[in-house]
């Protein structure tokens, strides 16, 4: 497979659809990069994981020329990012995380632009407007201004406007932020639908969920390094088996619950209110062995679920910390530190 | 296509992208004609009877200065909107576009020609209407335009910059204002420098809008200018050129903030 060939520097491996080494990125004493390597075989998802301020953007801004690396190469389409970019910039299309549409433009005004600065000319750039307009279901609102539309169907537009020139590599910076569930699952099938036609897809997400669901290979980022890497089986195999969670009828029983069920957990259990969650070793029989040990001991069973290990405890048990909470404080600070005091009071 | 054709290509795009916007939104309609109606009106009837202009009506002193005041701060259309397209992450994706690294710039400062043009029309049909004549040829007057005009031009590129250096919209509005407010009125586009205290008249005499401003009032109503309509036309070019390339480097290192 690509993704075990040797970071070496040339020739560049051509089933590699990007390719990183060695990335290294600071603003001032912040290190966003810390040196991180990626490769994305051509036609597959890499899903960039990981909190507010782990380095996820700048490793987007990178791979699409925006920032230049201080330290390490990366090409994308077998372009290298810095030598390369004129050439790089048709191949790809970026989709950021702020929606970047114009709001004083309709839909079709938009997607026409775009596509005539891809220089496609301007009957091509009309007839891609429409075309993607239709298959985004913006076809109805392809004449209103921008600023009328909602949350999803800007982002839709923003996706539509990544996909203008029918880059062979696309790159979604936090494609759903924001967004309602429902809008949320129609951009997943969108995306689905454009990895099934071939595109590579490197995705970056603080949604654990969003990862499972469309990446065939994760990188876990923290901190400017990439700490785990793998599919999201892989990564949930690294974290342990199954989840065995008890909900007991009566929340003073907790001690002799957990008690009678050590014996059979992977790791001391852990006790939540009237819940038990414990790591178990083997899936079969687990349940009926739970029912019967807590039957000996006289403690009441309200609900009881055997689950796989989620993307969330990946990041818990890989970090110690939860992925999300964090992600708040963080993205606050640094867009405070961002803004510049240049504020002026009008005349 | 040549990569000439393809930037200027570029450009046109980009150019009716900011057209497009103006009609869409009405404070931007207002501020190309309401305001520099109300402006002449203001001038001419409130401070015109103040003011000793002598030789001249005080109408035909006036409407070069607030002519060039005006297309001097048409510019802010282009600050306003940069400040914007950063904030909205626009400029990540034209920067991440395989298009001309200076379209987005010149696309927007050739929007405010288009702009200044019609502002400038506004003007002088209201001045005509309160009695502005013009009084010399007309290879003058089209030369006073054309000095006009490349003003405009110049001061889009000061704009540019400050669009892309302030944080905000907002700021990016006012520091244009602060910066270029003070330069209209120390200077002779609405009273005559004479009338200024001595440290000032300094100040006025060597302010390119005096310069920019003697030199109209010369092309549109024959006072003596000697060489200000190329000084003013060098300063157009000299302010251009710095301010293009402060602004395409700037924007070549832009980042959504």
């Amino acid at each position: 497979m690509a993704a075990g060939a040797v970071a070496s520097c040339r020739p560049v491996n051509p089933e590699l659809a990007v390719e990183a080494t060695e990335l290294r990125k600071s603003y001032g004493d912040v290190v966003a990069l810390a040196g991180v390597d990626l490769a994305v075989p051509a036609g597959s998802v890499l899903g960039l994981l990981g909190p507010n301020g782990a380095g996820k953007t700048t490793a987007v801004r990178i791979l699409t020329t925006l920032l230049p690396p201080d330290g390490g190469r990366a090409t994308v389409a077998g372009l290298d990012v810095v030598a390369d970019a004129v050439a790089l910039r048709s191949r790809i299309g970026l989709a950021g995380q702020y929606a970047a549409v114009d709001e004083n433009l309709t839909g079709f005004e938009n997607l026409e632009m775009v596509g005539r600065l891809y220089r496609l000319g301007r009957g091509a750039a009309r007839g891609r407007a429409d075309e993607l307009l239709e298959r985004f279901e913006l076809t109805s609102a392809a004449k209103r201004l921008v600023r009328t539309y909602s949350g999803g169907m800007r982002r839709r537009l923003d996706l539509a406007a990544a996909l203008v020139a029918d880059p062979p590599v696309l790159f979604l910076d936090e494609p759903t932020t924001g967004l309602d569930p429902r809008s949320r699952r129609g951009l997943w099938e969108t995306i689905e639908a454009r990895v099934a036609e071939g595109t590579t897809v490197l995705l970056t997400t603080q949604y654990l969920e969003e990862a499972d669901r469309l990446a065939d290979e994760i990188a876990v980022i923290d901190r400017g390094r990439v700490i785990a890497r793998g599919s999201a089986d892989e990564l949930k195999d690294r974290v342990g088996g199954e989840r065995l969670e008890v909900e007991l009828d009566d929340g003073l029983a907790v001690e002799r619950a957990v008690a009678a069920l050590s014996p059979m957990a992977d790791e001391a259990p852990v006790a939540q209110d009237r819940t038990v969650r414990l790591p178990v070793r083997r899936r079969g029989g687990a349940i009926a062995e739970a029912v019967r040990r807590l039957g000996e001991v006289h403690v009441g069973i309200e609900d009881i679920t055997l689950r796989r290990p989620t993307l969330d405890d990946v990041f818990l048990s890989l970090t110690g910390r939860v992925a999300e909470e964090e992600a708040s404080t963080e993205e606050e600070a640094s867009a405070e530190e961002a803004r510049r005091p240049q504020e002026v009071a009008a005349p | 296509m040549s990569e000439l054709a393809a930037t200027v290509g570029d450009t046109m795009v980009l150019a009716k992208r900011s057209l497009l916007r103006i009609p869409r939104a009405p404070d931007l309609v207002l501020a190309f004609t309401v305001q520099p109606i109300m402006f002449v009106l203001l001038f001419v009837y409130v401070f015109g009877g103040a003011i000793q202009t002598p030789g001249y009506d005080y109408v035909d002193f006036l409407m070069p200065g607030i002519i060039v005041q005006t297309v001097g701060f048409g510019g802010f259309v282009t600050a306003m909107g940069l400040a914007e397209d950063l904030k909205r992450g626009l400029i990540d994706r034209f920067r991440s576009l395989p298009m001309s690294r200076s379209a987005l710039l010149t696309g927007r400062t050739l929007a405010d020609v288009a702009t200044n043009v019609f502002s400038v029309a506004v003007m002088v049909a209201v001045g005509l209407l309160v009695g502005f004549r013009f009084t010399t040829g007309v290879v003058e007057v089209l030369a006073g335009f054309g000095v006009i005009l490349a003003f405009g031009y110049a001061f889009s590129w000061v704009f540019a910059f400050v669009g892309l250096t302030a944080s905000s919209p907002e700021s990016a509005q006012s520091l244009g204002f602060i910066a270029i407010f003070p330069l209209t009125f120390v200077s002779s586009a609405f009273v005559p420098i004479e009338s200024m205290p001595s440290w000032l008249q300094g100040i006025a005499e060597v302010n390119p809008i005096t310069i920019t401003v003697d030199a109209v009032r010369g092309l549109f109503i024959g006072t003596p200018y000697g060489n200000d309509a190329v000084i003013s036309l060098l300063w157009s070019l000299g302010l251009t050129l710095v301010f293009a390339w402060l602004s395409v480097t700037r924007y070549r290192r832009a980042v959504t903030r």
